[in-house]
């Protein structure tokens, strides 16, 4: 059980690392970036291509792949969701535009790298089994979880306690209002998506890391529990989003011990649905990443 | 012919019928239909996994087939005729092995279609065959149901997991002695789900307690939960059926996890690409195989030469896709040098103790393949053969 429960903690910081970019997409623009599954596959691509390729120790390759992840993130702001902001409907046509942009970044990533699984050589990370309270964990485990739990912080930080979070939680607020105050919109926005695919395309990596396993369908497996994790947590909250994320790794290794493995999609997704009919606005409500 | 379409038939039926028997007047009095010469080439149709989650097993599948249609064709022994090999990719999904079986039917006008790879894309793909009195060699098809008896015109040179299973289970038995076991397959695969009922059975017959049953899905990567409870349960072995990928991540979880038993796979676990993908700790995985690596029959022999000429790795699944060359070869010879779709669909029941790298080849009375199964165990990063 104990084993479990660590299982569960590492598939939620995992789950918890990707929602949370969505979280702040949303939170800020109202808009869901359906795209952050494709940043959260190549980004895992590109850490790969410099380990694999370049030799380089994950040390190295991981904050490349961040910033890379990052620089998508901005260009996909540019190209998929800029030019409809201001429209009447821009939530549907960015929702659109958002998926076109992930199935062509998938595309791309079909091309360059085909549709095999690729993995990272053996060793790139020293592949440790410690023994912790009778439980086994990795040494890659724990640095994961290490590694979540740091950026995560770091997100809250910068969001509480610098202009830029100040102005990010502005906007959140009120656009208008930001920019009749000065403050200049679109950067806040460029920025926030560069968060926002940083913090994907790092949990991108750790996944393609800790399960060894990089593919360009790799996104889909949690694109839709990314989707739930920020429903539970409450559309736009961070706090909810790391809450919701580790709530559903340990949900769905508990279903995997309780009731076997073939109900762990169906008991997920069946407590989403009761906590849209119970508490519709999630477990921390909506308001929250404009107090972040 | 036209007319005789039966009235019971669903009226779409009828109609394909019709569009397949339009080009060659008919396939019941000359033997060729739709193109197929009695004389001409003999036009392979391979419908393979070059792309997605089996390729891993296509390119060993391709490169099995090339090496025997190069071998037929070299040594002349279908007095002038040739065999002719063309290779398409199902993309390891139903909707795509459906287009390229319409591709082979309709426009390539093949004698015989050999694959699909996956049993899962042989249940779509093979009833337009069927249906369209095209032969059909599947080379690595092993779900014990669902493939031979959609029809008379659908063969197979691969033996199933009901064929290969019990042995492999035995003699994993009387190697390791267990006496209870836990297992995990994939159950949204028609494949890896007829293994696990196989396993089931098999496991059942030797005594074995089933200790725990866990289930996971193809796009799964995280395996631990089902493994932590499995390895809870304290089994003395591991069960194990799924596709090579995700084999090689389950195993290594495995060890990760720190479980230290032995570990017996199904069908999947057979293709080098398994052990390359899991490193170490595919060490000591016990395997039943279709193809007994050892073997020392110069039919074994020359396969294994020709595969290593190419620089490819010899594995089950091209020696069973380089054993069904050999035997639509067989069948040519045995149908009077004749290559129409009716010949070869002929040829094949009359195919009897064939020398392939697979051993004596022959056909069960349920168009099945007939041979001797291994066991094999992973030694020092390759499959060796447990005597």
């Amino acid at each position: 059980m104990w084993q479990q429960a660590i299982n569960g903690v590492f598939l939620g910081a995992i789950y918890a690392l990707f929602a949370v970019g969505y979280a702040l997409v949303f939170g800020v623009l109202d808009i869901l970036n359906l795209a952050h599954q494709a940043v959260f596959t190549l980004s895992a691509f590109v850490a790969l291509a410099f380990v694999a390729e370049g030799n380089m120790p994950l040390a190295i390759a991981l904050p490349v792949s961040l910033l890379a992840a990052g620089l998508i993130g901005i260009g996909l702001e540019r190209v998929a969701f800029r030019p409809l902001r201001g429209r009447s409907d821009s939530n549907i046509s960015g929702l659109i535009s958002s998926l076109a942009a992930a199935t062509i970044l998938e595309a791309i990533a079909l091309q360059i790298w085909g549709p095999d699984v690729h993995r990272f050589p053996q060793g790139t990370f020293p592949d440790k089994p410690l023994s912790f309270l009778g439980a086994t964990v990795s040494a890659l485990q724990l640095t994961i979880i290490a590694v979540s739990v740091v950026l995560m912080a770091a997100l809250t930080t910068v969001l509480r306690a610098t202009r830029l979070g100040r102005q990010i939680r502005a906007v959140a607020e009120s656009p208008r209002a930001a920019r009749i105050l000065g403050v200049d919109v679109d950067r806040v926005i460029a920025w926030s998506f560069f968060l926002s695919s940083a913090l994907g395309g790092a949990a991108g990596v750790l996944f393609g890391v800790a399960f060894n396993s990089v593919s360009p369908d790799m996104g889909r497996s949690v694109e839709l529990k990314g989707l739930a994790v920020i429903i539970l947590g409450g559309m736009g909250s961070i706090a909810g989003a790391v809450i919701a994320g580790f709530a559903l790794g340990l949900l769905e290794v508990l279903t995997v011990v309780q009731l076997g493995s073939s109900w762990r999609d169906a008991i997920s997704f069946g407590v989403l649905f009761l906590v849209l009919l119970v508490r519709p606005s999630g477990l921390l409500g909506k308001a929250a990443i404009r107090e972040a | 012919m036209r007319l005789g379409c039966p009235s019971f038939r669903l009226a779409a039926v009828c109609f394909l019928a019709l569009a397949a028997c339009k080009g060659g007047g008919g396939s019941g009095d000359t033997g060729a239909s739709s193109g197929a010469q009695a004389k001409g080439p003999a036009k392979m149709g391979a419908a393979l996994s070059m792309t997605g989650a089996a390729a891993t097993y296509g390119q060993s599948q391709k490169n099995g087939l090339e090496a025997a249609t190069e071998e037929v064709n070299g040594s002349n022994s279908l007095q002038g005729i040739k065999l002719e090999l063309l290779v398409e990719d199902d993309a390891t999904s139903k909707e795509q092995g459906i287009n390229v079986f319409q591709r082979f039917i309709n426009t390539d006008k093949v004698s015989v279609i050999i694959g699909p790879t996956l049993s899962t894309t042989a249940t779509a793909a093979d009833p337009l065959a069927q249906q369209a009195k095209v032969p059909v060699l599947a080379i690595s098809n092993t779900s014990p149901t669902g493939i031979t008896d959609i029809g008379d015109y659908i063969w197979r040179d691969s033996l199933t997991e009901a064929q290969v299973v019990p042995g492999a289970v035995k003699k994993a038995k009387a190697k390791i002695a267990f006496k209870s076991a836990a297992v995990l397959y994939g159950n949204d695969d028609v494949f890896t789900k007829a293994g696990y009922d196989v396993m089931k059975k098999a496991l059942a017959d030797e005594n074995v307690t089933v200790v725990d049953t866990q289930t996971f899905a193809k796009p799964d990567r995280d395996f631990s939960a089902q493994l932590t409870a499995m390895k809870g349960k304290k089994p003395e072995i591991l069960v194990i059926s799924a596709l090579a990928d995700n084999a090689a991540a389950i195993v290594a979880q495995a060890r990760q996890l720190g479980y230290a038993g032995p570990i017996l796979g199904g069908n999947g676990f057979n293709s080098p690409g398994f052990i390359k993908n899991a490193g170490p700790a595919a060490e000591g995985v016990l395997v039943g195989t279709s193809w007994n690596s050892a073997s020392t029959a110069p039919a074994n022999q020359r396969f294994k030469e020709l595969m290593q000429k190419r620089g490819a790795n010899p594995d089950q699944f091209s020696a069973q896709a380089y054993s069904g060359v050999l035997i639509v070869a067989e069948a040519v010879r045995k149908a009077g040098y004749k290559t129409g779709r009716d010949d070869i669909k002929g040829g094949f029941a009359q195919v009897k103790d064939l020398d392939t790298p697979l051993g004596k080849f022959s056909f069960t009375q349920t168009r099945d393949a007939q041979h001797e199964p291994a066991v094999q165990q992973v030694k020092n990063g390759k499959f060796e053969i447990v005597e």
